[in-house]
C-alpha cells in the first residue's frame, strides 16, 4: 500500500476510534478490516518513519476529532474512543520511538485520584485525552497516597504529576504531594496540575501547584503550556 | 405508514377492565335517566326515529326534549363508527392516520387564544452594580389573521407539531360573522401542509370552506380521500345538553363524511362531578351522544371521540389545567375511547401561568408527561398555550416542540430483547476487562442514530442568569425567517375567484 494511502486509513481509523481489527467504528462495514494498530505496524514495516506516523497520522486524526467536537458534529464518547485509537498506535510505536532515541512523545505524566478519595471518571477521562493528545501517561488510579506518587514520578522520570480529587474532604492531600515533592527535592523537575469539582486556580496556586484545569481540554491546553516552557528536559 | 407522532408502547391503564365497565354501564344508565337535554328538533327525530323516546319541555325561551337513549342505540352507532380514522393533509407525508386499536400518539396546537404574547429582548442596567444584562419583556396584542398566519407557519416548521387546530382567535376589523370561517381556513390553508382542524363560526359558511377544500385537493371525492379540513363541533353544552345551532352543524359535518371531532368539555366541580367516576361517567356519556347523532346521520362517517374534560379551579371557577384530576380525567378518556375503537381526541400542555417561566413549564411538562402515556390519538391544545388557553406564546410553542420530543423518546420501546442479550453480555464483559472499565465507545452508535435524548436545548451558557425564553426567541426568529409553502397561483386564483368573502391581502400572489 502506498505511504500516502497508509496514512490516511490511520487518520481515517483515528476518527473511528478503532484501535484494532475487532473494534466496531462509527459507521457500519469496519468489521475486520484492520484498525489503528494494525496500520501503524504496517506503516512500520514500510519504513515509515515514527514521526511522521505520529504527526501526519494520530495527531492530524486526534485534531480532526477534536475540530469535529468543536462543531458539535463529535461527543465525548467519541473524542475518548478516538484517544483510545490513538494510544493503541502509540504502543505499537513505543519499541521504535526508544530504539531511535527519541523522546517519548510529549513527556511523561503520572496521573492519579488523591489519597481517600475514589471518584476516577474524571480523572480517566483525563489520563485517555492526555495519551490521544500525545503524552506518555502513567495511570496509578485511584486512593493514591502522596509517597506512592512522588516514588513513581522519581522512577519514571515524570516531567508532570496530575492530581484529580472531588472531595472537599481529599483536596487536602494534594497539598501532600507538592510538599513531598519539595522534601524529595525534586519540585523543580516536575510540574504539577490539579483538577477535579472543588479545585480551581485559586487553590491550585494556595498549595504551590503549577496549574489547574476545568476539564480534560483544559488539562491537555496546561500540560502542553507548562511543559513547553522548560521543565522538560 | 406515518412516522409522524409517536407509538407509545404499552399504554397506562388507570382503570382495570371492571372499572371500564364500570364506567360504561353508568354512561349507558345516565343516557336513559335523566337522558340528554336536547334544543334541536331535528335530532331529537332522528333519535326518536332509532328507538329513543322523548318528552318536550319549555327552558327558559326555548323548546326542548329530555331523550332517554337505550343502550341498543348506542351499540349501533359504536359499531358503525370506524376505528380508524384519517386527517388529511397538502402533503400526504403530514397526513394523521389514526386507528383507535393501535397507540400512536399525534400531537397538534388548539383554542382560540384572545391574545399572542409578544416577547422582546430588552437591556436593563443594575441599579446595584451598574451591570447590564438582557431580559425579556412581555406584551400581549389581540389575535389577528396575520398572527394566525404565523403561527401556521410556525406550525409546518416544529417537527414536533402534527395537525395544525386554528389557535388564535382573528379579532381584525374587516372580520365578521359572516367571513371569518372561509378566511380562517384559507390562512390555516395557506401556510402548512399539515392537518387543518377547525370549528365553523356560521353554519352557512360550511359549504363555502368544503368548495375551497374541493378546490385544493381537486373535488369532493378527492377530500373525502383525504379530508385536509376536519371539523370540530362543541355539541355538548355540560351537563347532558344537546346544543341547538352545533347539532345543526354536526349533522351537516356527517352528512358530508368529513371527520368531526365529538368535543365537550365539562368542568370538573361546576359543569360536572368533581370526582373521577362521576367525571367520567358524564364525559363519556356526552361523547357517546354525540357521536350516536353523527352515527344516525350517516352511518360509518369518520367520528372521533373529542372528550375535553378539565377541573375547576376552587377559587374562581375557571379551567385548571395542570393538575393531576385533569390528567386523571384525560388518562380515563383515552381508555374509554379505546374500549369503544373510536380514535381519540385528547388534551395536553395548557398552561395555567400568564407567561412563559417556571410555572408553566412544570405544570406544561407535568400533563405532557402523563396524557399522551395512556395513548389517545391526538393530543390537542400542545404548543403555547398560557393562562389556561387564554394567550399563545409563539416561543412558548418553540420551547414545547422539545417538551414534546422528549416525551416522544419517553414512551418508546425499551429494546430488552432476547436476541440482544448476547451483545450486551459480550460488550460488559469486554469493558470489565479493559482499563478504565467505561462504556463510552459503545455510546456511539445510539449516539449516531439519534437515540441518546441531547438535553433541552435552550439553557444558555450564562451562570447567573436563565436565557431559556431569549434562546427560545432567537430560534423562533430564525424559523420565522423560513419561506412558507403557499399553495400554487393557480388555486389562490380559483379559491378568490370563487369564495366569497377572502379578504384580497390574505392572497400571497396579490400585487
Ligand atoms: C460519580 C460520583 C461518585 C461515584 C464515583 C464513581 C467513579 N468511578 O468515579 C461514587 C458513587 C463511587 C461516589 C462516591 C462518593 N461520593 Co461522589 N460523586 C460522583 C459525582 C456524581 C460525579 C463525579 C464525576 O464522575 N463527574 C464526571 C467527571 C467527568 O467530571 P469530574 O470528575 O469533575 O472531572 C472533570 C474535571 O473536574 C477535570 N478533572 C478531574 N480530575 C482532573 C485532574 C486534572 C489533573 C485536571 C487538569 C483536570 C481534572 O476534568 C474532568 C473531565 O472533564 C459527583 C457530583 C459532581 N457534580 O461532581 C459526586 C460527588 C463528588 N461525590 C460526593 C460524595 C459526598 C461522595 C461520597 C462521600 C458519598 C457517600 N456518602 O458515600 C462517596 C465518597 C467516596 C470516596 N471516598 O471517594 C460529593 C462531594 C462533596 C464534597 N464533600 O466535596 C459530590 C460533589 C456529590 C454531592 N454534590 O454531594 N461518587
Amino acid at each position: 500500500m502506498l505511504k500516502e494511502e497508509l496514512i490516511k486509513r490511520i487518520v481515517e481509523n483515528v476518527l473511528q476510534g478503532r484501535r484494532n481489527k475487532d473494534d466496531e467504528g462509527i459507521e457500519e462495514d469496519y468489521a475486520g478490516k484492520a484498525g489503528v494498530a494494525e496500520l501503524v505496524q504496517e506503516a512500520l514495516d514500510n519504513g515509515i518513519d515514527t514521526n511522521t506516523i505520529l504527526l501526519e497520522g494520530l495527531s492530524k486524526g486526534m485534531e480532526q476529532v477534536g475540530e469535529k467536537y468543536e462543531t458539535g458534529e463529535y461527543f465525548i464518547p467519541d473524542m475518548l474512543t478516538a484517544a483510545e485509537a490513538v494510544e493503541a498506535g502509540m504502543k505499537v510505536m513505543e519499541p521504535h520511538l526508544a530504539s531511535a532515541g527519541e523522546s517519548e512523545g510529549k513527556g511523561k505524566v503520572i496521573m492519579a485520584t488523591v489519597e481517600k478519595d475514589l471518584h476516577d471518571i474524571g480523572k480517566n477521562l483525563v489520563s485517555i485525552m492526555l495519551k490521544g493528545a500525545g503524552f506518555n501517561v502513567v495511570d496509578l488510579g485511584i486512593d493514591v497516597p502522596a509517597a506512592r506518587i512522588v516514588e513513581a514520578a522519581e522512577q519514571e522520570k515524570a516531567d508532570l504529576v496530575g492530581l484529580s480529587a472531588l472531595l472537599n474532604t481529599t483536596m487536602v492531600n494534594m497539598e501532600n504531594v507538592v510538599k513531598e515533592l519539595e522534601k524529595k527535592g525534586l519540585r523543580d523537575k516536575v510540574k504539577v496540575i490539579i483538577g477535579g469539582a472543588p479545585t480551581s486556580d485559586d487553590f491550585a496556586a494556595e498549595i504551590g501547584a503549577d496549574g489547574y484545569g476545568k476539564d480534560a481540554f483544559a488539562a491537555i491546553r496546561v500540560a502542553e503550556k507548562l511543559l513547553q516552557s522548560g521543565g522538560k528536559s | 405508514m406515518s412516522e409522524r407522532g409517536v407509538v407509545v408502547s404499552k399504554p397506562y391503564e388507570r382503570l382495570s377492565q371492571e372499572q371500564v365497565e364500570l364506567v360504561h354501564q353508568t354512561s349507558l344508565d345516565l343516557l336513559e335517566t335523566p337522558g340528554i337535554l336536547c334544543y334541536n328538533e331535528e335530532a331529537v327525530a332522528l333519535l326518536e326515529k332509532a328507538g329513543a323516546t322523548a318528552k318536550k319541555t319549555r327552558e327558559g325561551e326555548h323548546d326542548a326534549w329530555w331523550v332517554s337513549i337505550p343502550e341498543k342505540v348506542v351499540q349501533k352507532a359504536l359499531d358503525s363508527a370506524p376505528t380508524k380514522v384519517t386527517l388529511g393533509a397538502r402533503k400526504p407525508e403530514n397526513q394523521v392516520v389514526m386507528d383507535a386499536e393501535g397507540s400512536r400518539v399525534y400531537f397538534g396546537t388548539g383554542s382560540e387564544t384572545n391574545y399572542w404574547l409578544e416577547v422582546e429582548p430588552e437591556t436593563f442596567v443594575s441599579k446595584q452594580d451598574g451591570r447590564e444584562q438582557v431580559f425579556p419583556v412581555m406584551k400581549k396584542n389581540r389575535g389577528s389573521l396575520e398572527y394566525l398566519c404565523r403561527s401556521a407557519h410556525l406550525a409546518e416548521q416544529l417537527e414536533n407539531l402534527d395537525f395544525f387546530l386554528r389557535n388564535v382567535n382573528v379579532q381584525d376589523s374587516d372580520i365578521s360573522g359572516e367571513n371569518k370561517d372561509v378566511n380562517v381556513f384559507f390562512a390555516a390553508l395557506n401556510y402548512t401542509t399539515k392537518p387543518i382542524v377547525s370549528g365553523v363560526a356560521d353554519p352557512e359558511q360550511l359549504e363555502n370552506v368544503v368548495a375551497m377544500a374541493e378546490i385544493i385537493t381537486g373535488g369532493r371525492e378527492q377530500l373525502i380521500k383525504n379530508p385536509i379540513v376536519t371539523f370540530i363541533t362543541s355539541v355538548i353544552k355540560s351537563p347532558l345538553q344537546i346544543v341547538d345551532e352545533t347539532a345543526d352543524k354536526l349533522m351537516a359535518i356527517s352528512k358530508l363524511g368529513l371527520p368531526v371531532i365529538i368535543s365537550t368539555s365539562p368542568q370538573g366541580g361546576s359543569t360536572a362531578p368533581i370526582e373521577e367516576f362521576g367525571m367520567a361517567a358524564q364525559v363519556n356519556a356526552e361523547t357517546l351522544a354525540g357521536i350516536v347523532i353523527n352515527q344516525l346521520t350517516n352511518p360509518g362517517a369518520p367520528v372521533i371521540y373529542g372528550a375535553v374534560p378539565v377541573r375547576a379551579r376552587m377559587d374562581d371557577l375557571h379551567d385548571m389545567y395542570g393538575v393531576p384530576e385533569f390528567c386523571h380525567y384525560n388518562m380515563i378518556c383515552a381508555q374509554m375511547a379505546r374500549y369503544y375503537k373510536v380514535p381519540c381526541y385528547s388534551t395536553a400542555g395548557v398552561g395555567d401561568a400568564k407567561v412563559p417561566g417556571v410555572q408553566a413549564a412544570v405544570e406544561k411538562m407535568f400533563t405532557y408527561t402523563a396524557v399522551p402515556s395512556s395513548a389517545p390519538d391526538l393530543i390537542h391544545y400542545a404548543f403555547g398555550l398560557l393562562d389556561k388557553t387564554q394567550t399563545f406564546s409563539p416561543e412558548q410553542a418553540v420551547l414545547e416542540n422539545h417538551q414534546i420530543a422528549m416525551v416522544k423518546s419517553l414512551y418508546r420501546e425499551s429494546g430488552v430483547e432476547a436476541g440482544e442479550a448476547g451483545r450486551i453480555k459480550s460488550m460488559i464483559e469486554e469493558v470489565m476487562n479493559s482499563p478504565y472499565r467505561l462504556y463510552a465507545r459503545f455510546a456511539r452508535k445510539m449516539l449516531r442514530r439519534g437515540e441518546i435524548f441531547p438535553g433541552f436545548p435552550f439553557e444558555g451558557d450564562l451562570e447567573e442568569e436563565d436565557q431559556t425564553l431569549l434562546a427560545a426567541h432567537d430560534k423562533l426568529k430564525e424559523l420565522e425567517k423560513q419561506q412558507p409553502e403557499h399553495l400554487s397561483e393557480d388555486i389562490c386564483k380559483r379559491i378568490f375567484e370563487q369564495i366569497p368573502g377572502l379578504l384580497p391581502r390574505l392572497n400571497p400572489y396579490a400585487k
